[in-house]
């Protein structure tokens, strides 16, 4: 028969002499080998208090992003809605009024931007669709929540903090992203 | 009149005694099963319970509230006082085994010379094993009440299994017994802490197989099939809930305890402190120590019961009972045979 692998070692047949069969010589190699495991270095993360680091390229949860000034980059042209695979995103535009023009970067917003996020898949594909890198996925996930309802994420949940006002929350928010992702023009 | 007269503070001396005993054994265990969780998360490279208070400590105390809270289900079919008596004999009999050990010397207390021993009776041994066999019936009790085939099953297995298996741990202490020539256990400890050696050193088969059946007789890995978690759910406590189970699971705990009291005890010289004369020792000292010896002792058979556990797959049925009667039993025999042989050569008998 061929071997699928270069591991595979054959399996002793033969009978079992007196030290074998009396097993108690390898009932004591068997637990030192359990013993030798007692003290080796444990594999357990503490969770709460240390987190793993995800890797840059994680898909967590969507974060709607803002330009340099603080102004929402959204312009609700709707391809992250039409990407998605799961149909997870809702919006509803809205026109930008004068002497809105620090809140909004296009002359056209987002007024509702939804995401159920017990659809979402984490595919990214909003993210790669988006030409105004507008939404991006973050490195966290969506936490437990107690009812359907909690789980459609609106724009208050998502937006990232302004990075004028509070640049340390932004900072944050933005997270390993800042130093892997080149920043658009 | 002396037939009625009472010593009033001798029977207060020994209901503090079993209240302390009884305390120490139920906080012994309650911590077994931390200490349990904890040796088998560290035997797997995991840090075991570590999140209620500092190190997990709160965690026996959380596990015995979550099974206070849990709704207690007695089956309409099952015979209710029986259902109800089962785990009650099952926790009775693992504490009542604790009356006859001694857990340290004689001292004196405020002018009172106090036994640390709650009765030295002089049949001491016959006693334990007498309430250890009481124990089965906690088992068959509880599986038979249950009105549940599949309990009856593993409550006969249970059963058949803590038989066989007394059968040879009886055998093996009969050759110590020879020796000792005395069935009290403060007698035996005292002997070893005269002599110069513990009773291991004479009886080195006759200890590992007093190890092996008590390892079977407290329901441990590698002969833990009477419950069988993995590949038989459970077993003759199927139908139990809330703290009707606890008290099962945790009187073998205090089993695991008490039996690591008198292996101590019986093979390891009791409360004698290694290379410390005891005699030379003030009363509280002598008891210090002599604690520190028994308890210490102890934790570390408890370890060895939890390392063995945690390191050795499960028997089946048929090795099982080859094991005991085929393997056990005869050794048993012929370990007993040469003693006697010995003990008669040399004329050590008393």
């Amino acid at each position: 028969m061929q071997l699928l692998t270069q591991r595979a070692k054959p399996v002793d047949r033969r009978p079992m002499n007196w030290i074998e069969k009396i097993y108690l010589w390898n009932i004591f190699k068997g637990m030192l080998i359990t013993l030798k495991h007692f003290f080796k270095k444990k594999v357990t993360v503490k969770y709460p208090e240390v987190k793993r680091p995800f890797s840059p390229v994680f898909r967590g949860l969507q974060v709607l992003n803002r330009d340099e000034e603080g102004r929402e980059r959204c312009t609700a042209c709707g391809l992250c809605a039409v990407a998605c695979p799961a149909e997870a995103i809702t919006m509803e535009a809205a026109e930008r009024l004068p002497g809105e023009e620090h809140l909004y970067r296009e002359e056209k917003y987002a007024a509702k931007y939804e995401i159920n996020m017990l659809r979402c898949i984490f595919c990214g594909l909003c993210e790669e669709s988006c030409p105004k890198d507008a939404v991006y996925l973050s490195e966290t996930f969506a936490p437990a929540n107690y009812s359907r309802k909690n789980f459609i994420y609106g724009k208050q949940d998502m937006l990232i903090p302004d990075p004028i006002a509070h640049p340390e929350e932004y900072a944050v928010a933005r997270g390993l992203r800042e130093q892997t992702t080149k920043s658009p023009s | 009149m002396t037939v009625l007269a009472f010593d009033w503070s001798f029977a207060i001396e020994k209901l503090v005694l079993i209240a302390i005993v009884i305390t120490v054994s139920l906080v012994v265990a309650m911590y077994a099963t931390y200490a349990e969780r904890k040796v088998a998360g560290f035997m797997q490279d995991r840090l075991g319970p570590n999140r209620a208070g500092p190190f997990g400590l709160l965690q026996p105390l959380a596990d015995g509230l979550k099974l206070f809270f849990k709704e207690e289900v007695i089956p309409t079919n099952s015979s209710r006082f029986l259902f109800i008596l089962g785990p009650c004999l099952a926790m009775l009999t693992a504490m009542m085994t604790s009356a006859v050990i001694p857990w340290g010397g004689k001292v004196e207390l405020g002018g009172r010379i106090v036994d640390l021993q709650i009765a030295d009776i002089n049949i001491g041994i016959l006693y334990v094993f007498g309430v250890v066999s009481l124990g089965v019936y906690g088992i068959m009790i509880g599986g038979w009440a249950s009105n549940n085939k599949f309990s009856l099953m593993a409550a006969l297995r249970g059963a058949s299994q803590a038989i066989s298996y007394e059968l040879a741990m009886g055998l093996a202490l009969i050759a110590l017994l020879m020796l000792t020539g005395s069935l009290s256990l403060r007698t035996i400890t005292e002997q070893q802490i005269q002599g110069n050696w513990w009773n291991i050193v004479y009886q080195p088969l006759g200890f590992l197989l007093f190890f092996i059946c008590s390892l079977a007789e407290c329901n441990r890995a590698p002969f833990d099939l009477p419950e069988a978690e993995s590949e038989l759910n459970m077993g003759y406590h199927q139908e139990y809930s809330s703290m009707k189970l606890g008290f099962f699971l945790f009187s073998e705990y205090i089993n695991m305890f008490i039996s690591c009291v008198i292996i101590a005890t019986l093979f390891f010289g009791g409360y004698d402190m290694p290379f410390v004369d005891e005699a030379k020792l003030s009363g509280v000292a002598a008891l210090i120590t002599g604690l520190v010896a028994l308890f210490g002792k102890t934790f570390i058979l408890i370890f060895i019961f939890m390392w063995i556990r945690w390191t050795l797959p499960r028997f089946r049925y048929d090795q099982l009972m080859n094991l005991g009667w085929k393997g056990l039993i005869p050794l048993a025999l012929i370990n007993m045979v040469i003693t006697g042989a010995v003990v008669l050569y040399t004329m050590k008998a008393h």
